[in-house]
């Protein structure tokens, strides 16, 4: 095959790549424009939509919010997947494919399903939609990603590491906190920065769930009806894009280092 | 080892999603609950025209919209195994990956500004001189949606259709040439097949979502794009009508599913039967007009239904052809190459 040879294929590969970043290039452009119409031309550069955002305190409330269940999310389904990637690579039990399609369930589910349903159970308990029952929520939704990545670094162990340590004298616990849980550690981080973002931009849960406690996205949502407000909301989405894009590239590291601890090739990509 | 997470998925999946079903037969009258189990929100459902047109404009979005991400990202995902190095690979997926993972509320909403009357699109266009007058059917309706969808649904169609190519033995592609194939027949006769259950994973993984999505018509769609998962917000909050709310989402997943079990069976059937006759151009044509035939059975029962067995007679009817014949093929016709 010749290389670097411009193809009708990759001039493809070039304008869907213009397509799929379209919206995240021209993000910045309106949130430092000078002009409180969203449209083109643009009007010149700014910074005081960035200053606004300092002068909100709902937003400060709903970034609070955020903060709070994206790192309660983060702990919670990556221990849960945690249990669940080990299970699925080193034992064998009946119905495995079953259950763990099962957990994997919400990745395809609508998530207006997923929101109603729970919506539906908590108002026959009794419970209020609080920041709380947006944790429970997101942290079914964040699962099936922390067990897909864990699922990754499990995979690359070789086992006859835990049996020697095993044989050498530990108990299965200290095998495991010495020996498999260094080795896993990058893809428990990995995982963890990933359940923090899909928490921090999910929308629908917290949307049915919040009750008067907006989420950030929530909050975005609610100020998306005021056109005098647009700038300012496209300030806070350049700083959310600019984060979700910063600890993608951390998780993205620490994900690469664990299969390479593990010494597995890199297949790209965390789906 | 497998509990905890279990236990947690059935807490909150699988108790949540059976009690929508219960709470579906309930009703509601301002804010108390009746808990009499009733079939009225079904009757109320199935016969009132205005769901019947938003679950109809539902599945045809969904279907647009996974017809355009999976046609568009055959040829990426082909791209990206085929003529990228390997060791460049990584970095063409995670690029892929990217704007996925960035606020979803905030690019649906950048597509509002990009299919603007005045928005990029239509200033680019005229200023290329393709165009004289802005596009107006480009936001504020149902093709504004798929646009949106589309673009959202991108990695969740590339990655499945990457992962089935990966998986081709490149020998096999050596050997279709050297026994004097072409480059198309190899590609339609080796490398298609292979790749389709990446294709199917790809079209389960865009569909299924798509049907109940609330945002993407709400920012974009206008009135002509509104959608299924709209009105199950509206009766649930708006209307305080929960039941109907819980009923519509039971219709539109029971929907979905009989309609994917319903295409990918026929499709099995229809390869199946271009098999049977020895493939080739006979084969094709076959295959075509089984599936017209298929297709125009169900589309009679649909708008013709009602004078022979009532509004929602007539669904059952052609919910119970379109399950029978796609259990019939499941029992009787074998998985075919396509691995379907």
């Amino acid at each position: 095959m010749r290389r670097g040879r411009i193809t009708p294929l990759a001039i493809f590969a070039g304008l869907y790549l213009i397509f799929l970043y379209a919206p995240i290039i021209l993000l910045p452009m309106f949130a430092f424009n000078d002009g409180t119409i969203i449209a083109f031309p643009l009007q010149g550069f700014t910074t005081r939509w960035f200053v606004d955002l300092l002068n909100t305190p709902a937003l400060h409330a709903a970034t609070g919010n955020s903060l709070i269940i994206a790192c309660s999310v983060a702990v919670l389904a990556t221990c849960l997947g945690l249990f669940a990637a080990r299970a699925v690579t080193r034992y064998d039990f009946p119905l495995k494919g079953g259950i763990l399609g099962f957990i994997m369930l919400p990745l395809v589910l609508p998530e207006v399903i997923v929101a109603i349903s729970l919506l539906v159970v908590l108002m026959q308990l009794g419970l209020n939609a609080s920041i709380y029952t947006i944790i429970l929520g997101h942290t079914l939704l964040c699962m099936p990603f922390a067990i897909a990545i864990l699922q990754g670094s499990f995979a690359g162990l070789d086992q006859s590491l835990e049996e020697a340590a095993i044989d050498l004298g530990e108990t299965r616990a200290g095998a495991f906190r010495l020996i498999i849980l260094p080795l896993v550690t990058p893809g428990i981080i990995a995982s963890m920065l990933i359940c923090f973002i899909i928490s921090l931009d999910e929308f629908i849960i917290a949307f049915f769930l919040s009750g008067n406690e907006p989420t950030l996205p929530v909050y975005l949502w609610g100020q998306l009806r005021f056109p005098a407000r647009l700038p300012v909301v496209m300030a806070l989405g350049t700083i959310l894009v600019a984060l979700s894009i910063t600890l993608l590239l951390i998780a993205n590291y620490f994900r690469r280092r664990g299969l390479a601890r593990t010494g597995q090739q890199d297949s790209g990509g965390f789906l | 080892m497998i509990s905890p997470p279990l236990i947690y998925a059935i807490l909150l999946l699988a108790v949540p999603l059976l009690s929508i079903i219960l709470f579906s037969f309930w009703t509601q009258t301002f804010l108390t609950i009746n808990r009499d189990l009733t079939i009225e929100n079904y009757a109320e459902a199935l016969t009132d025209p205005l769901y019947r047109v938003l679950m109809e404009r539902s599945l045809r979005i969904s279907a647009s919209v996974t017809a355009a991400t999976v046609i568009l990202a055959f040829p990426i995902a082909y791209y990206i195994s085929f003529k990228v190095r390997p060791e460049r690979k990584a970095l063409w997926l995670f690029l892929i990956t990217i704007p996925f993972w960035t606020s979803y509320l905030i690019r649906i909403f950048l597509w509002r500004v990009i299919l603007a009357y005045d928005g990029p699109v239509n200033g680019t266009l005229i200023g290329l001189g393709v165009i004289d007058q802005p596009l107006s059917w480009i936001l504020y309706n149902a093709n504004a949606v798929i646009i949106t969808l589309a673009h959202a649904f991108a990695p969740f169609a590339i990655l499945p259709i990457f992962v089935s190519l990966e998986k081709i033995d490149r020998s096999l592609l050596e050997a279709a040439r050297d026994l004097g194939e072409g480059t198309v027949m190899t590609f339609l006769r080796v490398t298609l097949p292979l790749t389709m259950p990446g294709v199917l994973a790809a079209v389960l993984i865009v569909f299924i979502p798509t049907v109940g999505d609330y945002v993407t018509p709400r920012l974009v769609g206008g009135s002509g794009g509104t959608m299924i998962a709209n009105m199950i917000y509206v009766q649930i909050f708006d209307l305080s009508n929960r039941p109907m709310g819980a009923t519509l989402a039971v219709l539109a997943m029971l929907t979905v599913t009989i309609t994917l079990a319903w295409a990918i069976l026929h499709v099995r059937f229809w390869v199946h039967l271009s098999d049977r006759v020895g493939g080739g151009v006979a084969g094709l044509c076959l295959a075509v007009l089984a599936a017209v035939v298929d297709i125009a059975i169900i589309r009679w029962v649909y708008l013709n239904g009602d004078a022979w067995f009532g509004t929602a007679g007539a669904l059952g009817v052609m919910a119970a052809i379109m399950v029978g014949g796609a259990a019939a093929i499941a029992i009787f016709v074998p998985k075919g190459r396509w691995g379907l």
